[in-house]
């Protein structure tokens, strides 16, 4: 099993395209140009991070990719069976947004409820996922009984609940405090390599996408657009030692360095503009 | 079980009197307005007594409870009469003001074209509007329910239109995402969502029923075998009959008291686990 997942950040340049973005614009109403020309291609079982600073576009890329939001311009190819069905898409909010009302069980169930399956019927994934996300136990618990870390926990059991074959995060873990994200960091990555799902994690920490990622896209704002991609070639498993190890801290700095370069990018943009 | 918790521990002189304090105030909440009443109605008492006041001015407190016990016949017959108006018309309240509500939130259109005229009716004294329905409603307990409910409806209106309203966000996007039908979204997640509020309503309107009710029969002036607490009140004010008048007066003011009681109950059962108005104060 280690070889295989020490195999899996390699073997990804050669897997299947997922979906391609080819030359994706969004413009608001209000003028804003939130994404301009945008080709970026996602592959089967990447776990991909968009780094950026704010306003770079990066949450109204994953929107565009879940089908919230429509391009102004350009195609979202999804390969491998046309359109990709909603129910092949998890998303992951940077709130947790459970149901305030619902037991964590009720809250994990709301995507199976509304696809028409019963709560028996639902009750063996549930409880699985449930397992999966290290709650077991906290079955009739209400999200507010629950820490931060908890309720973003659920978050991903009902996000993952439907087996999807991509989860959408946006800046899932930005609002916890650093000991409870390396703990979701870790447990996340665990959950990606064991079911081989792809995964496309906005951020604007470095060190987590690092961390985390095959693949770092850098984008920059103003407009929003990709600026450059770093792939991240370090061996899965990656665990604590990974963290704390020089490999690490190399690949932080040079990711560093390119975002700086991205922010440097719109600074001068917006300067030439004057 | 805090309290207990921390009388076992040894405690510095500032957190000990807090813990004091906060026993004082539990028992204070409690006791300080009872203590009050019951040296205004001594007052009440005495000064009927010091005065020489005629029974027919301001009868005695005793008196009161007298006649409540005398005429208990007459008045819980009476009472029965309001509180069936009231119940009747906080239904009908519930099933417009939700049924509406609902009806606004499938669409801004709808909700643009006819909110102005709940308005209009809330604004309007009922007083006024009261001879238009005697002149288009013949029978009484309709005349008496359509008052009542025009009171008490616009409060579960608004709130339940402003709760179907304010669903987070990312939760209509989650939905969306899922591929949720209309139905569902409201069932799931709308309604849901708009509990606390419609409650809050509720709370509002269980008073106004029983104003309503109450208004309604004092314009209709029914009088009779079947009429309810106002037509007693007037009747025993044209007779001078103060003593009954009080006695009436107290049943609908505890009528009312017991109606908001019960509705905050109800509304503190369903919400108590995850509201935040319905928490205990957590330090």
């Amino acid at each position: 099993m280690m070889r295989e997942q020490v195999a899996q950040a390699p073997a990804s340049a050669v897997a299947p395209t997922l979906l391609a973005l080819r030359g994706v614009g969004k413009v608001f109403s209000n003028g804003v140009t939130a994404l301009s020309d945008v080709d970026l291609t996602i592959r089967e079982g990447d776990f991909l991070s968009l780094l950026g600073p704010s306003g770079c576009g990066k949450s109204t890329a994953l929107r565009l990719i879940a089908g919230l939001s429509t391009p102004t311009s350009g195609v979202l190819d999804w390969r491998g069976g046309g359109s990709l069905d909603r129910a092949n898409i998890g998303f992951v909010f940077q709130e947790p947004t459970l149901l305030p009302w619902a037991s964590v069980f009720d809250n994990v169930w709301l995507p199976l409820r509304l696809k028409g399956i019963s709560r028996a019927k639902a009750a063996p994934a549930i409880t699985q996922m449930l397992a999966r996300v290290h709650l077991t136990g906290f079955e009739n618990a209400v999200p507010r009984e629950l820490s931060g870390g908890m309720k973003m926990r659920v978050s991903i059991a009902r996000a993952m609940v439907t087996k999807p074959r991509v989860l959408l995060m946006d800046e899932p873990f930005a609002a916890l405090d650093e000991i409870t994200r390396f703990k979701l960091n870790n447990d996340l990555l665990e959950l990606w390599q064991d079911e081989r799902f792809t995964v496309v994690f906005v951020t604007h920490s470095v060190f987590e996408s690092v961390f985390l990622s095959n693949r770092v896209v850098v984008m920059a704002a103003r407009p929003g657009r990709v600026f450059d991609e770093l792939a991240i070639e370090a061996a899965y498993p990656r665990d604590e030692a990974f963290r704390t190890s020089p490999d690490y801290a190399g690949l932080c700095r040079q990711a560093s360095d390119v975002l700086v370069n991205a922010i440097n990018s719109t600074a001068g943009l917006h300067h030439d503009g004057h | 079980m805090t309290a207990i918790d921390e009388r076992t521990l040894k405690l510095d002189p500032e957190e000990a009197r807090r813990v004091r304090q906060e026993r004082f105030e539990r028992i204070g909440r409690w006791l300080l307005p009872l203590a009050i009443m019951i040296l205004a109605i001594w007052l009440w008492d005495r000064i009927c007594v010091w005065n020489e006041v005629p029974q027919y001015i301001l009868p005695r407190p005793g008196v009161v409870m007298q006649t409540l016990y005398n005429d208990a016949g007459l008045l819980f017959s009476s009472l029965l009469v309001t509180l069936r108006i009231t119940f009747l018309s906080l239904a009908l309240a519930v099933i417009g003001g939700v049924g509406l509500s609902v009806l606004f939130a499938q669409s801004k259109w709808v909700e643009m074209s006819f909110f102005p005229f709940a308005i209009v009716l809330q604004v309007t004294p009922i007083v006024a509007i009261f001879p238009l329905i005697n002149i288009y409603v013949n029978n009484q307990t309709t005349k008496l329910l359509l008052c009542a409910w025009i009171v008490a409806f616009f409060p579960i209106l608004s709130n339940t239109t402003l709760g179907l309203n304010s669903v987070d966000r990312n939760l209509r996007d989650l939905f969306k995402l899922n591929g949720a039908t209309r139905w569902q979204q409201l069932r799931y997640l709308r309604l849901p969502a708009a509990m606390p509020y419609f409650l809050g309503g509720l709370k509002i309107a269980g008073g106004l029923s029983l104003i309503g009710a109450v208004v309604a029969e004092f314009v209709a002036g029914t009088t009779g075998q079947s009429s309810g607490l106002a037509s007693r009140i007037i009747e025993a004010g044209y007779r001078l009959n103060a003593p009954r008048l009080f006695a009436a007066l107290l049943l609908i003011s505890l009528t009312g008291i017991l109606i908001f009681l019960v509705l905050s109950l109800i509304s503190h059962l369903i919400l108590r686990r995850w509201h935040e108005s319905a928490l205990k104060q957590e330090r």
